[in-house]
């Protein structure tokens, strides 16, 4: 106990922010921020994503859908090398970590959030669009101003559990070498060499206490949603089904 | 951009690698999936009874398990935890792999968590009555939950199951951070000595595609089999 006390006191601040103000930011406040702006970023490709994946045009069904499945089956890590490799070819100028991390982030992320858009609007009753189109809107005005605003009211606690994905697939991070927690605590382990338990366990702490803490807002939201769509404040309704794509290892 | 050339990697100890690497993948897959289904199915069968204790201690098994990223319960492991085991058995490891026991560990009891949960979803939809009938037949607690719980709770958890094998397989990557010679970290060996980057990269992604996909129609031809015709 002695150790992690140490640890906290000595390198606490390095774990939280990294160097900043007399440095670049790192620590957890990168690993957030990540997270935070690859789910971001993701989320306009994910609604055109959803779009194509529910069209009825195979010309916008296969290419989405092959997306979805080529992101589902590759590993993250698999990706990172490949962005890392390509981005700055295609860009012409090298390319730091943090925006490589951050664009494999938001191609991964899109192709599962699209998946959990989708069901958002399969989930929705048929009567929904077909009322829609009935009362004069076209396709995708029904789709803008009637099932996408209920789609992802109902699908933010996914989007939530999603985020705590993210931050966990952040941690990949340290194979190139991107300053965020897992790689700051790498550093610290590297310079005290002789206490490499308690190092990581402090690490696991924070990434549970941040992860948990989010993951508790995500299900009191679904209760509260699937309330909402019961329809009757306060009764016990029966849990809405989330597809468990949200539910990633990394 | 040159043309490319898949003749180098059919060079030099390049396929020697590989295909190591391939095994490696392979078993660390099927090492940790055996630990993730049998420790999952444990646990979910331990949650079942409505202990309190037994809510309690699997319950944060699981959220552990679930709010940490694998990679580093793999460095917990493989930095931390070994550096506790008595001398004898680390210096036995370190002689037989324990990059890779280490690995299995990690990437196994981390699954083992997302597999409980989703037994016991599956497990909830089951209505009480059915344990209950079962019991008063005169089964046994165990027999009931294997004869009568497991097999609707299973089948009904199926696409879930099928899924964290999908996550459990691309993770057995992360094992390269450890230095488990798995294909992700021979992919990176070959790619830094020959340089053709994407000829292997593009190989990689095929091997990864390819198995996930094999992975995902084997489960929904599972869940075809499975399948009982309901009322």
């Amino acid at each position: 106990m002695g150790d992690i006390a140490a640890i906290i006191h000595d390198y606490g601040v390095l774990l939280l922010v990294g160097q900043y103000p007399t440095g670049p930011l790192g620590g957890l406040a990168l690993t957030f921020i990540l997270a935070v702006l690859g789910l971001a970023l993701a989320f306009p490709l994910s609604v055109i994503l959803a779009l194509a994946r529910v069209s009825p045009f195979r010309l916008l069904y296969w290419p989405a859908t092959a997306l979805v499945y080529v992101m589902r089956g590759l590993p993250l890590i698999m990706l990172i090398f490949w962005v890392y490799f390509f981005l700055p070819v295609l860009l012409g100028r090298p390319v730091s970590g943090f925006s490589t991390l951050l664009a494999t982030l938001v191609i991964y992320e899109a192709a599962y959030l699209a998946e959990i858009v989708r069901a958002g609007i399969e989930s929705l009753p048929r009567g929904q669009m077909e009322a829609a189109r009935s009362v004069g809107l076209t396709y995708m005005q029904a789709m803008r101003k009637v099932v996408l605003p209920q789609a992802i009211y109902n699908m933010i606690p996914a989007m939530l559990s999603q985020l705590v994905s993210t931050i966990k697939e952040t941690s990949l991070g340290y194979v190139i070498s991107v300053n965020e927690l897992t790689f700051a605590a790498n550093q610290i382990n590297s310079t005290l060499l002789t206490k490499p338990f308690p190092v990581f366990v402090v690490l696991a702490t924070i990434y549970f206490v941040l992860c948990f803490s989010l993951t508790q807002v995500a299900r009191q939201l679904e209760r509260r949603v699937a309330r909402r769509r019961a329809g009757i404040a306060g009764a016990t309704a029966a849990p809405l089904v989330v597809p468990d794509i949200a539910a990633i290892a990394e | 951009m040159q043309p490319l050339d898949f003749s180098i990697l059919l060079q030099g100890d390049a396929p020697q690698m590989l295909a190591h690497g391939i095994a490696l993948m392979l078993e660390l897959t099927a090492v940790a999936w055996l630990i993730a289904m049998v420790l999952g199915t444990l646990l979910a069968l331990v949650r079942m009874t409505r202990l309190r204790v037994a809510e309690v201690a699997v319950g944060a098994w699981v959220e552990y398990h679930q709010n940490v990223p694998m990679l580093v319960q793999i460095f917990l492991w493989y930095f931390g935890i070994a550096t506790l085991l008595p001398t004898a058995l680390q210096m036995w490891l370190n002689r037989h792999d324990g990059e890779f026991t280490f690995a299995v560990i990690a990437i196994g009891l981390a699954t083992s968590a997302y597999m409980s949960e989703g037994l016991r979803g599956g497990i909830r939809s089951i209505p009480s009555s059915q344990i209950e009938a079962a019991r008063a037949l005169g089964l046994s607690y165990l027999q009931s939950f294997r004869h009568v719980v497991f097999p609707q709770a299973f089948r009904i958890a199926l696409p879930t199951l099928v899924n964290h094998t999908v996550l459990l397989f691309k993770n057995t990557s992360l094992a390269m951070t450890i230095g488990v010679a798995e294909m992700m970290y021979a992919t990176r060996e070959i790619e830094s000595r020959t340089f053709k980057t994407i000829e292997i990269y593009l190989l990689a992604t095929v091997i990864y595609l390819g198995i996930s996909l094999v992975i995902m129609a084997g489960g929904s031809f599972a869940e075809r089999r499975l399948r009982v015709a309901t009322r």
